[in-house]
């Protein structure tokens, strides 16, 4: 039988747009009203859907709408979606911050969240001090501090300064103790949200060791929201997809990774081309560029394999004069390399020509590129320019656990080759 | 295991709304230690820094007593029988100080504190109730002065008698802590909607302690304003004043239907602030 250590019914969640308070009087007496003569509230009946970019009719949105979920017990369940999908409010009606506005939650254990850590520290008290009133925030008794003091202490790294008010410890010296307060939590369901985005590299594999063992090693349970699939990927088990509020696939965390950024309708790895594509010398017929081996429709991995298929009709004779270039961009505009297919072998010949480029795996870092093409005429001339032509974005695949799960420096990471004498 | 008992096993359940009343104690209870922790907290980070330290919590009392001394008794001539006028305005001073550190404290509970509500849950309650308990502490080191005054002016010769029902003054006191507790927690609650509150709570104060008998005995004010006696004598907090110096000086008189009064207010401000302040903390992070 499965063991449910969390169950969420109907979850929503209404949010007021605008501001808050002219016509806040008019809304709730109008509540009020309806509520003596034991009617609904009338406010519940109206609200969009959670989408910042298109215009709403109403008032109300709704950031939530009916969520049902499972956890069981040790599972470590990542929540993903993009900004304003509904992961923090889901998070903040987990840890009681704000309670939902339908449905409910059920739990057989207690939830701790590091939403955000360093909360309720005050500058004024020293180290020591602080952690005792933290961890009291955080819903430890002082008997359980008392016990851990020295491990925290030692596990933030603060033992100098640990009887200084913190207001005079820099920004990282703050995190680094909250931190280990936080980290010897120990309740049965930790909900941590994004504590990945701080910190160094150091710090940040604390973090996922951390995590790591409460999950692995104590079998807690843990609820992880990040942007970061490779750390999503590496640590969790399912994962659920938001989108505008409401749950679009709960599933393996392979399933949720790959639904989640193939659902990006940005991402359009195929182009077809239009009469404006037309020469005197040629037709532009079709650019796509997919992993070796799999649709266009699916993500591109930074461990595929990249192929770069490009479709020209050439309507010159002369074949031997044309070549096409392309230059590779990166989100900030600026160009990494040109490449082209100017070598004798794979010149243009006459009519159809299906062209493939294939980018070794691992090439690219993660991130989006832009493709600018041109065709050329005697190696000199560009007939047809055309920037930005199709873009593409690369994604991380998953990492094993332990290593740096940020993002590397730089666009592409040639692997080159090591040669190791020693002795 | 059957079904129906694995149901039942939920160690909480979090639903949009609380229950009519609902006063966890025992949640409280699991969180005592935060509660002294953020007594320990209010308590010292007021004089971490300070040159004087603990002693600023006597110089407010001890100068706006002096500066009453001055205007109420000396300059607009107000009798305050045979007690020395500075202990009576001390007396009042200092009871009338722990109500408003109360009502002002806790009156500001959701706004200040909105940073670390919307991170973290603990029993709400404990933020407001750390307020009650800490000024208690300031109230006990400003008593410990009022001693040494009447000590003192004992031995100047003053007439002091000591009365017995000084033994019902913690009594008294924490009744002065539980309503400034409740209006607290009511306006607290609205102040998250409506910050206009904030504003009248700061002037409201100060108007209301001229009706509440700090500097002037009750009969005084019967005797000078007939008509507007019922003000002072409507206002719950000004027998609280009138009978803590009875208590403390033997002086004035004691109104057993005022206290009943009083206690009877006291309650039903004391639940309704916790109603509205319970159905507050569910959800105030969305509109504060």
């Amino acid at each position: 039988m499965k063991d449910i250590i969390l169950k969420a019914e109907n979850i929503s969640k209404q949010y007021r747009l605008g501001q808050v308070g002219t016509g806040t009087l008019s809304h709730d007496f109008n509540r009020w009203w309806h509520k003596i003569r034991g009617k609904e509230d009338p406010y519940l009946k109206v609200g969009d859907t959670n989408d910042r970019s298109t215009k709403g009719t109403s008032d109300y949105v709704w950031a939530l709408q009916d969520i049902n979920f499972e956890v069981e017990r040790g599972e470590v369940l990542g929540i993903i979606g993009k900004n304003g999908a509904g992961k923090s409010t889901l998070l903040k009606i987990l840890s009681k911050v704000t309670a939902p506005t339908t449905g409910s939650i059920k739990s057989r254990g207690r939830i701790a969240s590091l939403l955000e850590v360093g909360t309720g520290f005050n500058g004024e008290m020293t180290g020591r001090e602080n952690i005792f009133l933290n961890g009291a925030i955080l819903g430890m008794t002082k008997k359980e501090i008392t016990s851990k003091l020295d491990e925290i202490i030692e596990f933030s790294g603060c033992e100098r300064y640990i009887d200084t008010p913190v207001k005079r410890y820099s920004s990282g010296m703050t995190v680094r103790l909250a931190f280990a307060v936080a980290a010897f939590l120990e309740p049965e369901v930790l909900v941590v949200d994004e504590v990945l985005a701080v910190g160094d590299a150091e710090f940040q594999n604390k973090a996922i060791g951390k995590m790591q063992d409460i999950s692995k090693g104590e079998g807690r349970t843990v609820l992880f929201v990040s942007h970061n699939m490779a750390a999503v990927k590496s640590l969790c088990t399912r994962g659920i997809v938001l989108e505008h509020g409401k749950v679009k696939l709960i599933g393996s965390i392979e399933k949720a990774v790959s639904y989640y950024l193939s659902g990006d309708s940005e991402v359009i790895n195929q182009k077809i081309f239009g009469p404006e594509y037309e020469t005197n010398e040629f037709k532009l017929e079709k650019i796509s560029i997919n992993g070796l081996g799999k649709s266009i429709e699916e993500p591109l991995l930074e461990s595929d394999k990249i192929e770069l298929k490009t479709i020209i009709t050439l309507k010159e004779n002369k074949t031997s004069n044309y070549h096409i270039t392309y230059h590779l961009y990166n989100e900030m505009g600026e160009a990494l390399f040109s490449f082209s297919n100017v070598s004798e072998a794979d010149i243009l010949k006459h009519g159809y020509n299906e062209l493939t480029c294939t980018f070794p795996a691992s090439f690219f870092q993660s991130g989006q590129f832009y493709l600018s093409f041109f065709f050329v005429k005697d190696k000199r001339e560009a007939l047809f320019v055309e920037n930005d032509i199709i873009s593409f974005t690369i994604v991380d695949g998953s990492r094993d656990l332990g290593v740096y799960m940020g993002r590397e420096p730089g666009y592409i990471k040639p692997q080159f080759n090591w040669l190791l004498k020693s002795n | 295991m059957d079904k129906s008992n694995i149901e039942n096993e939920w160690l909480f359940e979090i639903t949009p709304k609380n229950k009519f009343f609902s006063l966890n104690f025992k949640e409280i209870w699991q969180y005592r230690d935060l509660l002294l922790l953020f007594v320990k907290r209010d308590i010292i980070t007021v004089y971490k820094q300070t040159v004087l330290g603990p002693l600023w919590y006597l110089i407010q009392p001890l100068f706006t007593s002096i500066t009453f001394t001055i205007i109420f008794n000396n300059v607009a001539g107000i009798k305050t029988g045979s007690i020395p006028p500075f202990l009576f305005n001390l007396a009042g001073i200092m009871v009338w100080n722990y109500f408003t550190a109360c009502l002002t404290g806790t009156s500001d509970t959701f706004k200040s504190n909105a940073g670390i509500f919307g991170k973290v849950y603990f029993p709400r309650i404990i933020t407001p109730l750390s307020i009650v308990i800490s000024n208690l502490i300031k109230f006990g080191i400003q008593f410990g002065i009022f001693i040494f005054f009447y000590i003192f002016f004992y031995f100047q010769g003053a007439h002091l008698q000591l009365n017995i029902s000084i033994l019902f003054f913690p009594i008294l006191i924490s009744f002065m802590g539980i309503l400034g507790l409740g209006l607290g927690m009511m306006i607290s609650s609205m102040v998250t909607k409506y910050r206009d509150l904030n504003n009248l709570v700061g002037f409201g104060v100060q108007l209301l302690m001229y009706v509440s008998a700090v500097m002037y005995p009750m009969e005084l004010i019967k005797e000078k304003l007939p008509k507007f006696g019922w003000i002072v004598e409507y206002n719950p907090l000004a027998y609280v004043i009138e009978t803590s110096r009875y208590m403390l000086l033997n002086i004035g008189s004691v109104s057993i239907l005022g206290l009943v009064y009083t206690m009877a207010v006291t309650v039903v401000v004391f639940f309704s602030g916790l109603l509205v302040f319970n159905r507050t903390e569910k959800s105030f992070i969305d509109t504060v």
